[in-house]
C-alpha cells in the first residue's frame, strides 16, 4: 500500500446555473495573456452539444486517453512511445485553433474615435492572431450556449451513443444541462505519459498535474494525449499550458478561483487518500463499465486506522488525514455514491467528479399520472435520459446513475416530509439504502452548502519538506529570472515569459 | 581572406554555437522550444515538416559521418573513394530533394499564410530561408561532383574537416582550389552554426529520445528529499 493524498473536486451539476462565473474569473486570473486568449482552463458547456473544442468527446477522431491492448497493457491511444516520437514532426491528432475558435477582440477604440457619420459606429471584430479584420465570427468558446444552433449539429454529441436521439430534437422533448469542465488532475494522466520531454508531472503531495514551463519544448503531444482536451498550446510562447488547480491558493488552504467564485455553490474540494500501487491495475481492467468501480477501489477509507497509520508512515500530515475524514469528496464519491468521474472509459482515473443533474418530469404533470414509487418519481421519467448521463459518467452503465438520482430525490422527499409535514420518513431513506443521519448530512452539505462545508482544503506543510531558513529574502513567484534586476527588457533569445495583455485593437 | 573564412571562422562559429547554446540553456530555458505553429495552421505543415525534417536529419548524419570519419576507416572497410562519393551523391541528393520540397512548402506557408506570417519572428523566417539557400547550394554542388567521380575532390573536404577538429593550422589550405559552390556551401553552413543559438534550431539539441527508455509512463515529483 502506497498511500498518497490528492485534493479532488466534485461539481454538483444539479445546482449549476450556467452563469460562467467560474470561467470568467479563471480567465481573468490565468489566461488573459497573448497566445492563450483562446484557452479556457475552465469552461462551461451546454449539453447536448459537441462542446469545446469541437467534438472533444469523440476519441475515434482525436485519439485522446488510453487504449488497452489485448494483453492488458495500457498505452496512450495516440500511440506508444515510439509512435509518439515518430509523429513529432507533424502530429496528426492535434486540433487546429479553429476547433477551439479563432480568438478575437473588438475595435472598441473606433466607438470613440470615429468621425461623424450617417451610421452609428460599431466595434467590429479583429483577429488576435493576425490583427486582421474578421468579417464573421464562425465559432466561439460557448457557441452552443443554451442549446444555440441546430439540433442536427448538436446531436453529434458523443453521449447520444445508443440513444434514439431524434425525438430529443422535438421541442416538447428537448432537454439540456450544463457541464463545467476543467483539468481532471487524473490519477493516470495521459498528458504526462504523452510528454516526450517529461515536462508534465503529478505532484506527490496534492496530486496537482503541472507543466514545467522551462522543460516544455513545445512538442505538443500532451494536447492530443489529453482526452478532455484541457491542455492548451500557447502559440505565443510555444509552450503548453493547463489548469494549475490554482496551486498557490491550494497550498495556502484556499479553494481554487473557480470554486471560490461559484455563485451556485456547486463546487466541493476535499482530500482523497488513494493507493498509488493500485492505479495501474485499476486503469487496466478489461470492461469499460468496470472502470468506475475499479477507480473506487483505488481510494482508501480515511476512517480506517490501518490506512491512517500507513498514511502517517508515508509522512502525510495529520491535518491532511483529518481533512480526508471530513472530505465532502469522499462522502459524495464513496459514501453516498452520488458523484461520478467524467468519462471513466478514457482510463485516466479523473479526479474532478460530477453529481448528475435531476430534471423536470417528462409529460407527467399534464397527464396527472406521474410514475411514482412510494412518493418518489421514477427517475426514468426524468427529462434528461439516464442513458445520456450514464454515457457521460459511467461508460454507459445506468445502474449507478439511477441510484444516485434516486438518492437525491429521496433526500428531497425526506427533508420535505420532515420540514413541511414534521414527519421523519424512515421508509424513503431505507428505500435508497441510506440512514436518516446520512440524508441529513447530505442535506447540510449539498443543499445548505456552507463555505466551510464545501471546502476542506488543508494547508500544504512546506516546512516539512523545505528549509525555510534557506529561503529567507527570497522573491516568491517569479517569471523565471530569479530576483535579478539586471534585466534589460530586451531578450537576445527571443520571447519573453509573460506578455502583458495589451488593451484595445492592434 | 581564405585563411580567415575557412581556417578561423569555423572556430568562431563553433565557439558561438557551443557557448551561446550553453548560455541560452542555462540563462533562459523558457525560450528553448520547437516553436511549432501547427496549432495555428495544419495545412502544409504535416507533409512539409516531415519531408523537411527527415531530409535534414539524413543530410546532417551524412555530413557528420562523411566528413569526420577518418579516411583510414573507409579504407579499412574497403570502401573506395569513388564508391563513397557515389553513396554521398545518391543519399545526399535524395535527402536534399526531400528537404528542399518540404522546406519550400514550409517557406510558402510561412510567407503567405496570413496567420503564420503574422506570428513569425525575423529569426523564424530568416533561418528557414538560410536553410533553403543552403540545401539549394548543396544540391548544386552535386553537378560539380558529377564531373569528378573518383572521389579525390571529396577527400579534400574530409581533410579540411578533420583538420579543423584536430587544430591543424593548415586546414584551410586543403580546400583552396575547390569550386566556388563548395566554398559558398561551407561558408553558409558555418554561418548557420553561428546563428544557431539565437534561433529555434536549438530544439534539435533536446530531441526527446530519452522518452523511449524513460521508465513507465507516469512522472511524479515530490519536494521531499530535496532541500
Amino acid at each position: 500500500m502506497k498511500v498518497r493524498a490528492q485534493i479532488g473536486m466534485v461539481l454538483n451539476l444539479d445546482k449549476c446555473i450556467g452563469c460562467h462565473t467560474c470561467s470568467v474569473t479563471c480567465k481573468n486570473v490565468w489566461t488573459s495573456r497573448d497566445g492563450v486568449e483562446y484557452a479556457w482552463f475552465n469552461n462551461v458547456e451546454t449539453k447536448p452539444g459537441i462542446g469545446y473544442p469541437k467534438d472533444w468527446e469523440n476519441q475515434k477522431r482525436w485519439n485522446g486517453g488510453w487504449t488497452r491492448t489485448k494483453s492488458g497493457k495500457l498505452h496512450p491511444k495516440q500511440g506508444a512511445k515510439w509512435r509518439i516520437l515518430a509523429n513529432i514532426f507533424g502530429n496528426p491528432d492535434l486540433p487546429e485553433i479553429d476547433d477551439f475558435y479563432e480568438p478575437f477582440d473588438f475595435d472598441y477604440d473606433h466607438l470613440k474615435s470615429a468621425p461623424e457619420m450617417d451610421a452609428f459606429p460599431t466595434a467590429r471584430p479583429r483577429s488576435r492572431i493576425t490583427g486582421e479584420r474578421m468579417e464573421k465570427i464562425e465559432w466561439g468558446p460557448n457557441w452552443e450556449e443554451i442549446l444555440g444552433g441546430e439540433f442536427e449539429k448538436r446531436s453529434k454529441d458523443y453521449n447520444f451513443d445508443g440513444i434514439q436521439k431524434e425525438i430529443y430534437g422535438e421541442y416538447e422533448n428537448t432537454f439540456m444541462m450544463y457541464l463545467p469542465r476543467l483539468c481532471e488532475h487524473c490519477l493516470n494522466p495521459a498528458c504526462v505519459a504523452s510528454c516526450p520531454s517529461g515536462a508534465i508531472y503529478k505532484r506527490e503531495d496534492d496530486g496537482i498535474v503541472l507543466i514545467d514551463q522551462d522543460k516544455c519544448r513545445g512538442w505538443r503531444m500532451c494536447v492530443s494525449g489529453c482526452p478532455y482536451k484541457k491542455i492548451y498550446y500557447n502559440w505565443e510562447s510555444g509552450k503548453s499550458e493547463k489548469c494549475t488547480f490554482c496551486y498557490p491558493r491550494i497550498e495556502s488552504g484556499l479553494p481554487t478561483v473557480c470554486s471560490e467564485t461559484c455563485v451556485g455553490r456547486i463546487r466541493y474540494l476535499g482530500v482523497m487518500l488513494y493507493d498509488a500501487d493500485k492505479i495501474q491495475e485499476a486503469a487496466s481492467v478489461e470492461g469499460e463499465q468496470e472502470l468506475y468501480d475499479a477507480q473506487l477501489g483505488v481510494f482508501l477509507d480515511p476512517n480506517d486506522p490501518e490506512v491512517q497509520a500507513a498514511a502517517r508512515e508515508e509522512g502525510i500530515p495529520e491535518a491532511w488525514i483529518k481533512s480526508a475524514i471530513d472530505s465532502p469528496v469522499w462522502k459524495m464519491a464513496m459514501d453516498w455514491k452520488i458523484a461520478f468521474p467524467l468519462h471513466p472509459e478514457y482510463r485516466t482515473l479523473p479526479m474532478v467528479w460530477y453529481i448528475p443533474p435531476l430534471s423536470p418530469i417528462q409529460n407527467a404533470a399534464e397527464a396527472g399520472a406521474i410514475a411514482t414509487n412510494n412518493n418518489m418519481p421514477d427517475v426514468s421519467s426524468l427529462r434528461i435520459p439516464v442513458k445520456y448521463l450514464a454515457n457521460m459518467l459511467t461508460a454507459g452503465d445506468e445502474a449507478p446513475v439511477v441510484t444516485a438520482l434516486e438518492r437525491m430525490l429521496a433526500m428531497r422527499g425526506y427533508m420535505r416530509a420532515k420540514t413541511v409535514d414534521g414527519v421523519v420518513d424512515l421508509g424513503i431513506a431505507k428505500q435508497v439504502g441510506l440512514t436518516p443521519l446520512q440524508i441529513e448530512d447530505m442535506y447540510k452539505i449539498m443543499a445548505i452548502a456552507d463555505y466551510e462545508e464545501r471546502f476542506k482544503v488543508p494547508t500544504t506543510h512546506r516546512e516539512a519538506v523545505e528549509d525555510a531558513y534557506d529561503m529567507r529574502g527570497g522573491c516568491g513567484f517569479t517569471d523565471g529570472n530569479g530576483c535579478s534586476t539586471g534585466n534589460s527588457g530586451k531578450k537576445i533569445f527571443g520571447s519573453r515569459k509573460f506578455v502583458v495583455p495589451t488593451g484595445g485593437a492592434r | 581572406m581564405h585563411q580567415f573564412l575557412y581556417g578561423t571562422y569555423p572556430y568562431i562559429a563553433l565557439t558561438v554555437l557551443a557557448v551561446g547554446s550553453i548560455v541560452r540553456y542555462e540563462r533562459d530555458p523558457f525560450t528553448w522550444k520547437s516553436s511549432s505553429s501547427q496549432l495555428l495552421r495544419r495545412k502544409q505543415l504535416i507533409l512539409g515538416s516531415i519531408l523537411f525534417h527527415v531530409g535534414v536529419l539524413l543530410i546532417f548524419a551524412g555530413h557528420l559521418v562523411g566528413l569526420l570519419t577518418p579516411l583510414a576507416i573507409w579504407d579499412a572497410l574497403g570502401v573506395s573513394h569513388g564508391v563513397k562519393q557515389i553513396i554521398a551523391i545518391v543519399l545526399g541528393g535524395s535527402a536534399g530533394i526531400s528537404m528542399l520540397i518540404g522546406g519550400l512548402m514550409l517557406a510558402h506557408r510561412r510567407m503567405f499564410d496570413e496567420r503564420i506570417r503574422a506570428r513569425s519572428s525575423f529569426a523564424d523566417s530568416a533561418i528557414l530561408l538560410m536553410l533553403l539557400a543552403q540545401v539549394i547550394l548543396g544540391l548544386m554542388t552535386i553537378f560539380v561532383s558529377l564531373g569528378h567521380l573518383d572521389g579525390h575532390e571529396m577527400t579534400k573536404f574530409m581533410h579540411w574537416a578533420g583538420g579543423i577538429f584536430t587544430f591543424d593550422g593548415d586546414a584551410a589550405s586543403y580546400i583552396k582550389d575547390v569550386n566556388i559552390l563548395f566554398k559558398l556551401h561551407i561558408f553558409f553552413g558555418l554561418t548557420i552554426f553561428l546563428v544557431f543559438p539565437f534561433t529555434r534550431l536549438v530544439h534539435m539539441l533536446s530531441v526527446p529520445v530519452r522518452y523511449l527508455w524513460r521508465p513507465g509512463y507516469q512522472i511524479v515529483r515530490t519536494r521531499k528529499g530535496k532541500s
